[in-house]
């Protein structure tokens, strides 16, 4: 087999070893992790806090059916020119494209998981004399509406990393900089070697995730 | 005695506009202090409503309603028990009764003292640290009447609490709601279907039925209570208000006659 179509898995570990050597594997690893993180935080912040607004505030409900019908099905990778005009070729430009999707998904479910939170519960709390908004959100439809918004996070953790590199094709220091590089150059075992590397990333986030979703959930049989 | 509740030409409707649905009218009920009145009625009359209006979870269309009780800073004039217990599920049991505590001027170790006396009184003492989810329907049950006990109210509205359990669990409820009842002396409103319940419970026992529903009916119960369940008295009043029942369903139907 032609060892381009697809790299020999022997190829890897020194393929890694070189690029540890020359601080490439970490200089990139670390600047992504920075995209992905700020891309994460902001995308997750504003998107469970609109969509928990949008659920409690029926009037709002209505004004941004159509606004969210028209701007969700826009994929984030459509909004890199728009990107780099309002931010230039800047970590910053890369950060807002991942936290496009990651915004999208926390919005929607976090809207969802406040619609369902139970109305009766609701109800108890105010027979037992919590009947200010402030106390019923935080008595009852925030921890109601958590195993939801978790799901979200953890779902749009995922959705980060597919974005990063897509992200960071138009010159952004980063993993996705770096296939780019590596696939001009047909070093298609750099390209794996990167592809592992946001598995390994993904797969440690992911895990920790659902270590502290489960702490927060222990409520949950 | 001092009268705990009244209602004076109560109404409850829903919907607005022109024509809102009435759910009952010209409701006038008493309920002394430390009495036990059982409600019946025909279903859809409002009896859950009649309860949510008086706990204020819901505004009186007409009329009005009024609670008097000594006011005690430490605790809740009005305690409501749901038919579902409706437990927070992400609070532990000792959390859930202390439901109510939260924002009253209660010092915390009196607090934590209450829900522990509570948890006792309802036979769940070592249940604190437990999960809802890790209770059955009957003990979940008890706990959503300690979480009503432990505000101290002078009220209990009880929404049929022991309709979904089964035979067994209930009458052991029963007996245990009357113990409770008579070392704590509330005045309580209990609202249920079940007539045999009702006149078991009750001091009184009042029908709500016709269309919109009113107190059709009132059954003054004066068998002794441990005369009560197989005692032929007992029994006969269980037949007079299944009979009172019938009547006011035969009347509820026979027509929409609301004003």
């Amino acid at each position: 087999m032609e060892t381009h179509l697809l790299p020999p898995p022997s190829t890897i570990p020194p393929t890694l070893l070189s690029e540890i050597k020359t601080g490439i594997w970490q200089s990139m690893v670390i600047a992504s992790l920075r995209h992905y993180t700020i891309g994460f935080v902001v995308g997750s912040f504003l998107g469970v806090t609109l969509g928990v607004a949008v659920a409690l505030f029926a009037r709002v409900e209505a004004g941004q059916a159509w606004l969210a019908r028209v701007l969700r099905p826009i994929p984030p990778l459509a909004w890199i020119p728009f990107a780099i005009i309002w931010f230039g070729i800047t970590e910053t430009a890369a950060a807002f494209i991942i936290s496009i999707g990651i915004f999208w998904i926390n919005y929607f479910t976090a809207m969802g998981a406040v619609q369902a939170v139970d109305k009766d519960l609701i109800e108890v709390a105010r027979a037992f004399g919590h009947r200010s908004f402030p106390a019923l959100l935080r008595k009852v439809i925030l921890p109601g509406a958590a195993p939801g918004i978790l799901s979200g996070l953890r779902a749009g953790l995922g959705q980060g990393w597919m974005t990063v590199v897509a992200a960071e094709l138009f010159g952004i220091e980063g993993i996705g900089q770096r296939m780019m590089e590596a696939s001009g150059l047909l070093a298609t075992e750099v390209v794996v070697l990167y592809m592992f590397s946001i598995a390994l990333l993904y797969g440690v986030s992911d895990y920790v995730f659902v270590l502290i979703q489960q702490r927060i959930l222990a409520w949950q049989r | 005695m001092a009268k705990v509740i009244e209602t004076r030409d109560l109404a409850v409707a829903f919907g607005k506009g022109d024509s809102p649905n009435i759910v009952f009218r010209h409701l006038n009920i008493a309920i002394e202090e430390g009495e036990f009145v059982t409600l019946v009625g025909v279903s859809g009359a409002g009896k859950s409503t009649l309860l949510r209006v008086i706990a204020d979870l819901i505004p009186a269309y007409e009329g009005s309603v009024k609670v008097e009780t000594e006011p005690d800073p430490g605790s809740r004039p009005i305690a409501m028990v749901f038919q579902a217990a409706l437990l927070m599920p992400w609070r532990k049991i000792d959390a859930n009764v202390a439901l109510g505590l939260e924002g009253i001027n209660v010092p915390e170790a009196l607090k934590k003292e209450r829900v522990e006396r509570t948890l006792a009184l309802v036979g769940l003492g070592d249940y604190g640290e437990r999960w809802p989810y890790q209770l059955s329907g009957g003990q979940r049950q008890r706990i959503g009447i300690a979480r009503a006990l432990a505000v101290e109210p002078d009220i209990l509205l009880m929404d049929e609490p022991f309709g979904a359990l089964d035979a067994i669990t209930r009458t052991a409820l029963q007996d245990e709601l009357l113990r409770i009842w008579r070392e704590t002396r509330k005045s309580i409103l209990f609202v249920t279907h079940d007539i045999e319940e009702a006149v078991y419970l009750g001091d009184r026992v009042l029908l709500l039925g016709d269309q919109p529903a009113h107190i059709v009916a009132e059954y003054p119960i004066a068998i002794d209570r441990t005369e009560r369940r197989e005692s032929e008295a007992f029994l006969k009043k269980v037949d007079e208000v299944k009979a009172g029942l019938e009547k006011a369903i035969a009347l509820t139907n026979s027509g929409d006659r609301s004003a």
